[in-house]
């Protein structure tokens, strides 16, 4: 009962450390969808690229050192339901320009509205797609 | 030094969203469905990330640059149009579809590649097409990007 919380919320803590420690450093937002389109398309890809290093890292040294399993669930998911869900994240990511880390955590903590439009809409329909597959005869 | 801090970052990114729990599908759509057997933890990481980021960003707010940089990213935009709302919603039908966000995506990456494939190459693909779509449809080369 106690990890079923504390694990989240100190992992948030970490999440919040590293994205306020970024932008103290380096003036960056630690959003990921940013980043990965700097990484992808540019114009400045370094730091992004390093940063993306370092989440693949992280999976790595998760997976060869640490027990647990981190990613409970996606072995069942159809690979046409991973696709689709990938492409819809991969478009609405951009064309909403943020996602749960730059609009989520980064905008809510900068108090923008925008952000947090952005955030209650993807929320909604997030939840409402779970409705849907679950409770919607589906 | 910038490298290095971008790695070390997205490291530390990384296992947040491992402790977190982030990276796992089922805790993410047990999250999402309120009307089900609804599993509320994962408000504790948005709520533990932003009470500790809040402070961080407000320090920054004070400060007229970085510690190692020439300046910060101050997003200007602050409209809510009609591609934040539509791209929001269609994010978030894609993370309610599979419980993955993009960041949860390239963790597991390196734990289950081929099955997380399958998720992240369509969402390059359509991080692309979006980002061109844009590009042509702004007629300049060049669009303002701010969140």
């Amino acid at each position: 009962m106690l990890t079923l919380y504390i694990a989240p919320l100190l992992g948030g803590i970490v999440i919040g450390l590293t994205s306020g420690g970024l932008y103290l450093l380096m003036g960056e937002i630690a959003g990921i969808t940013g980043i990965a389109r700097s990484a992808i398309i540019g114009p400045s890809r370094g730091w992004q690229m390093a940063f993306i290093a370092g989440l693949l890292a992280s999976g790595g040294i998760a997976a060869l050192m640490l027990g647990g399993d981190f990613t409970a669930g996606i072995e069942g998911i159809p690979l046409p339901v991973l696709a689709l869900a990938g492409l819809l994240v991969g478009l609405g990511t951009d064309l909403g320009n943020g996602c749960t880390s730059g609009h989520g955590v980064c905008g809510l903590s900068r108090l923008s509205l925008r952000s947090l439009a952005a955030v209650g809409l993807f929320m909604v329909s997030a939840g409402l797609t779970v409705f849907l597959l679950r409770h919607g005869g589906f | 030094m910038r490298l290095a801090i971008g790695f070390v970052t997205g490291l530390l990114f990384g296992f947040g969203l491992l402790l977190a729990g982030m990276t796992s599908p089922d805790k993410v759509r047990a999250f999402l469905d309120i009307a089900g057997a609804w599993d509320p933890s994962l408000a504790f990481v948005m709520g533990g990330a932003v009470m500790t980021a809040m402070p961080l960003f407000a320090l920054a707010r004070r400060r007229a640059k970085p510690v190692a940089g020439a300046l910060f990213d101050r997003p200007s935009t602050t409209m809510i149009d009609r591609k934040l709302v539509i791209g929001s919603l269609t994010f978030g039908i894609g993370w309610g579809l599979a419980g993955i966000c993009p960041g949860p995506a390239l963790v597991a990456l390196a734990i289950v590649p081929s099955q997380t494939l399958a998720f992240v190459i369509p969402m390059i693909a359509g991080l692309m097409v979006s980002a061109a779509w844009r590009r042509s449809a702004s007629g300049s080369g060049v669009e303002a990007l701010q969140h």
